[in-house]
């Protein structure tokens, strides 16, 4: 098997600049090792192999033209099946959309097809990203990797679990609580959720409007830099987007970013119940970054415990209003039992949806109600400020990036959570907070558990202060020695 | 016991922008069903709304012209139900930040004949707020269908406050929001085609009770008259139930107009829990002290005042200022009409009489009857009364003179030339008219002599026809008078 596919997007874009390959031939590589291997990860939801090749072939004249669209020409992503592309199917890993088609392409695609990217698959997922363990998706689970028994994390778990299998040079998810980082921790990848604001939502299937971003995974904080660059653009098409430069993250990374910058560890990030391998790998990262000039700063922010329950008010009531179009009249599944427009909803709903899914959106109405609202959703947004405001706090008191542990554990088995969605809820502690506050976060691998399995280290960084995050993530990845350590999968 | 009704409005009103209120398709009135659809009126998964700003602007403008106040922040709420005229199943809306809050709309009843101004008031709105309007569903045997042309179309509701008293009152409150919003080129407001929708609150208490009755709201009510006649019928209606002391029900009723009755929706129990909550999609509206600059330096001014104008400065009848100024496109060719030749009075005699009749004769004819249409211009139509003031001809040849307008679109001059229509001053030959016309009519000379003013006349006459109408009738008389003394 070629072990072109197991290369960074930095490799690959180098050598097809050099001509060393063509993306056919590339392109090829990771059909061929996803033809080999995704049955045993279940990674993809759709491949189109023809279309990727098409795409392939385009980049490769271009090329002999001597008219390349920039570093990403070539370079085979796939994207989580919650992005619409013109003409394939988005699935959201539901039943209610699995015959649907995108007559549009969102607009992260667009640039990502503007730069000459080759569109390759798209990747299983919790059902409308809903989850934390890709078990949620009506299609079947994906598996990790690193130990098949065992969840890659989700949402987006397809993302993650691709790009540990080099079945692609990386991969787009999305973030809405850490469906981008917590998968990336278990399956020892780089993800990164971008500032509000940075990349377009337009052609994102919408979860939480006010909380999803989509975020790039990579098997280096380099690769990652590139994808974000390729995305992030200011959209009139969505208006929570924000016109800021973009610059070129990957050219500006700077590798001794830590000397002399200071790293805010929050102390209700390492609690007393937290997983003894992942504190120790915290704490053995945290060290080295110190190790390596960095001041650590133990900070607090005192709001943290809120978070699950504000997430749980704000995400789902939003979903429960994102989620109505998908009814049964037009383009969803529709109930073949109905006998009126009432009985049309409920049935084509309740056959639709799965039960996570069913149960936020429940959840989500709840918190609406009238009688209710002022109770839950108001109050949820004002602890939601308090959240920010202690974020704010910790950058205002000349802290440069907070570090944390991005997931309270290792990959769990598969089966382990699932009767026990508050369990499952817990699973992003450490990351939702960074949804709330609108802020850009970063997991990277740091270790190895004793089980042989990933364990992330996140950092957070300002907002839309991107550069800097990377370029801090792009240090501790030196530092972390894990960067090309990937899952022996044969 | 005497009652008393209490009305307020929810009126509803398109807004005529380019595009829709959060995408650029546009909406017109009539079209193939579902053919002014995108992702986003189809609510696709992914698709984002984008602000209409001229939508914002519009709603603004209106808000202005009633004289509410303008926040400094309007935001966007989500109204939340499953119905298929919402592909979305919920409505893009604002709850608690409208874009206008308070203001007031005059109204004018009716006067004792249609030559004299009724009797003006102030009906206070509550709010006006920007939302997006809904499909359209149409019922048949076994399916329904549901066209989304309509949705998606920029909607105000103008909210009253429960400040009218009977169908009248209500009546004039829609005919008065129309003219306004015609003038200020906020919509067409043609309820045939629903530009304009009504819904009434209405409840009645005995005459001198603070607390209001039990209201019932009326729904659906596809005319002017129609808001006119279902009022009437459900005060009446809810009178009757008072005297019976039959309890009125809350609830929502329609108007059927061709029973002329109301009857029952729905009740009260059966009421939406809407579950608003803030639109995470679409940013807060900030409306700056320039834009409201801009857009105030945009009012027209409002019809009843540019009647009272009228009336005052420049001394109109009230019946011509009345058709005057409940008409935009008249209104404004009038306006226009002035800048060629500054006589109000005889532009606008013209304009309503003689322009107006011509207008609706055409039409009866089934030709074009639109004054956009007319071959008469507001300059031309100003050029003949400058000819007929200037004297070259007399108002009687001018008549004539705007006949042939009409038909041809020529200027009065060059009818005038072409024709020779000019007015005769040539006082030699007036002087030889006057004596053959005397020479015949001796008895009509003594008579004035004797003191019958009017006798004259009998001279006039045959002086006007021996020179084809075209002398001068001042030269006329006045020679006439010299000659018989």
């Amino acid at each position: 098997m070629s072990d072109i596919a197991l290369k960074s997007v930095k490799e690959l874009s180098d050598m097809l600049a050099k001509g060393e390959i063509s993306s056919v031939e590339l392109t090829k590589a990771y059909i061929e090792r996803t033809a080999a291997l995704d049955g045993k990860v279940h990674a993809f939801l759709f491949k189109d192999e023809r279309l990727a090749l098409d795409g392939a072939e385009a980049s490769d004249k271009r090329r002999a033209r001597g008219e390349t669209l920039g570093a990403l020409d070539g370079i085979p992503v796939s994207l989580k099946d919650v992005i619409a592309v013109e003409n394939q199917p988005l699935t959201c890993a539901s039943k209610m959309l699995e015959h649907y088609v995108s007559p549009y392409t969102a607009t992260s695609v667009k640039n990502l097809q503007a730069r000459g990217a080759v569109l390759w698959g798209r990747l299983n997922m919790d059902e409308f990203a809903m989850g934390s363990s890709c078990e949620n998706s009506a299609f079947g689970p994906t598996h990790n990797p690193w130990d098949l028994s065992r969840i890659p994390g989700g949402s987006s778990g397809g993302s993650a679990a691709a790009v540990a299998a080099c079945f692609c040079a990386c991969s787009l998810g999305s973030d809405t609580g850490g469906s981008i980082r917590q998968p990336a921790s278990l399956c020892g990848v780089v993800g990164m959720k971008p500032t509000y604001g940075l990349v377009s939502r337009y052609g994102l299937a919408a979860f939480a409007s006010s909380l999803d971003q989509i975020g790039p995974f990579a098997r280096t904080v380099q690769d990652a830099a590139m994808l974000l660059g390729a995305v992030a653009s200011y959209d009139p098409k969505d208006s929570t987007s924000v016109k800021v430069p973009i610059p070129d993250y990957a050219a500006n990374l700077d590798e001794n970013w830590l000397k002399g910058k200071k790293l805010g560890l929050p102390k209700e990030y390492l609690p007393d119940g937290l997983d003894a391998q992942v504190r120790a790998a915290i704490e053995k990262s945290v060290e080295k970054c110190a190790a390596a000039g960095a001041q650590i700063v133990e900070i607090s922010l005192p709001h943290t415990e809120l978070a699950i329950p504000v997430y749980y008010i704000i995400a789902t009531a939003e979903a429960s209003s994102n989620l109505a179009r998908y009814d049964g009249v037009r383009y969803t599944h529709r109930s073949a039992k109905a006998k009126d427009i009432v009985d049309l909803y409920y049935k084509s709903r309740a056959e639709g949806f799965g039960e996570e899914v069913k149960r936020r959106i429940i959840l989500g109405s709840y918190v609406l109600s009238s009688g209710y609202y002022d109770a839950y959703y108001l109050r949820a947004q004002k602890v939601r400020t308090l959240i920010r405001r202690d974020f704010e706090k910790a950058f205002e008191s000349g802290i440069d990036a907070v570090i944390a542990p991005t997931s309270p554990s290792a990959a769990f088995k598969l089966g382990e959570k699932v009767s026990d969605p508050l369990e499952m809820y817990l699973n992003d502690i450490f990351t939702i907070n960074v949804n709330l506050a609108g802020l850009p976060g970063i997991s990277v691998p740091c270790a190895l558990s004793a089980e042989g399995l990933p364990i992330g280290f996140q950092i957070i960084g300002k907002p839309f202060d991107e550069q800097n995050l990377l370029s801090c993530a792009h240090s501790c990845e030196e530092l972390f020695g894990m960067r090309g350590v990937l899952p022996n999968l044969q | 016991m005497e009652y008393e009704a209490v009305i307020g409005l929810e009126v509803h009103v398109q807004l005529n922008t380019k595009s829709k209120m959060f995408t650029d398709v546009p909406y017109k009135f009539g079209e193939e069903p579902n053919t002014l659809t995108d992702p986003v009126i189809w609510a696709l998964p992914g698709v984002l709304p984008v602000l209409n700003y001229e939508a914002i602007r519009k709603a603004i403008k209106a808000g202005m012209l009633f004289g509410c106040t303008i926040p400094d922040i309007a935001k966007w709420d989500r109204k939340n139900y499953f119905y298929p005229d919402s592909a979305k199943n919920y409505q893009l809306s604002q709850y608690d930040q409208p874009l206008c809050l308070g203001g007031e709309v005059e109204i004018e009843l009716a006067g004792k004949d249609g030559s004299q101004m009724g009797p003006h008031r102030k009906v206070k709105l509550t709010r006006i707020h920007l939302e997006e309007d809904v499909g359209k569903l149409t019922h048949h045997a076994g399916e329904s269908l549901v066209d989304y042309n309509r949705a998606g179309t920029p909607l105000i509701e103008i909210v009253s406050e429960p400040d009218m008293h009977s169908g009248e009152e209500a009546f004039a409150y829609l005919n008065s929001l129309r003219d306004c919003l015609v003038f200020a080129d906020i919509s067409a407001c043609d309820m045939e085609k629903g530009q304009m929708r009504c819904d009434a609150n209405i409840s009645v208490r005995p005459k001198g009770q603070a607390e209001l009755g039990v209201k019932v709201e009326l729904k659906n009510i596809n005319s002017m008259s129609n808001v006119r006649l279902g009022i009437e019928y459900e005060i009446r209606r809810q009178i009757d139930c008072l005297k019976k002391g039959v309890a009125i029900v809350q609830e929502t009723r329609r108007y059927d107009a061709a029973l002329g009755v109301t009857q029952s929706m729905r009740s009260k129990e059966d009421a939406h829990d809407y579950r608003y909550f803030p639109d995470p999609d679409l940013m807060p509206v900030k409306i700056s002290d320039e834009l409201r600059a801009q857009i105030r330096a945009e009012l027209p001014e409002l019809p009843f005042d540019l009647q009272r104008k009228f009336m005052e400065q420049d001394g109109l009848p009230y019946s011509v200022t009345s058709v005057l100024c409940h008409d935009r496109e008249l209104s404004e060719y009038f306006a226009e009409a002035l800048k060629t030749h500054n006589n109000p009075k005889a532009i606008a005699n013209l304009l309503v009489n003689e322009l107006l009749r011509e207008l609706s004769a055409e039409g009866q004819a089934g030709g074009k009857h639109n004054l956009a249409d007319c071959k008469i211009t507001p300059a031309l139509l100003a050029g003949l009364v400058k000819v007929i003031d200037s004297g070259l001809i007399s108002k009687q040849i001018g008549k004539e003179v705007f006949v042939e307008m009409f038909a041809t679109g020529k200027s009065a001059e060059q009818i005038v030339s072409e024709k020779g229509l000019k007015q005769n001053t040539d006082s030699g030959e007036i002087e030889k008219f006057c004596l053959d016309a005397m020479a015949a009519n001796a008895k009509a000379i003594e008579q004035f002599k004797a003191g019958n003013e009017k006798a004259i006349n009998a001279l006039i006459g045959p002086v006007m026809k021996a020179s084809k109408g075209k002398a001068n009738p001042a030269m006329v008389l006045e020679t006439l008078k010299r000659l018989i003394k």
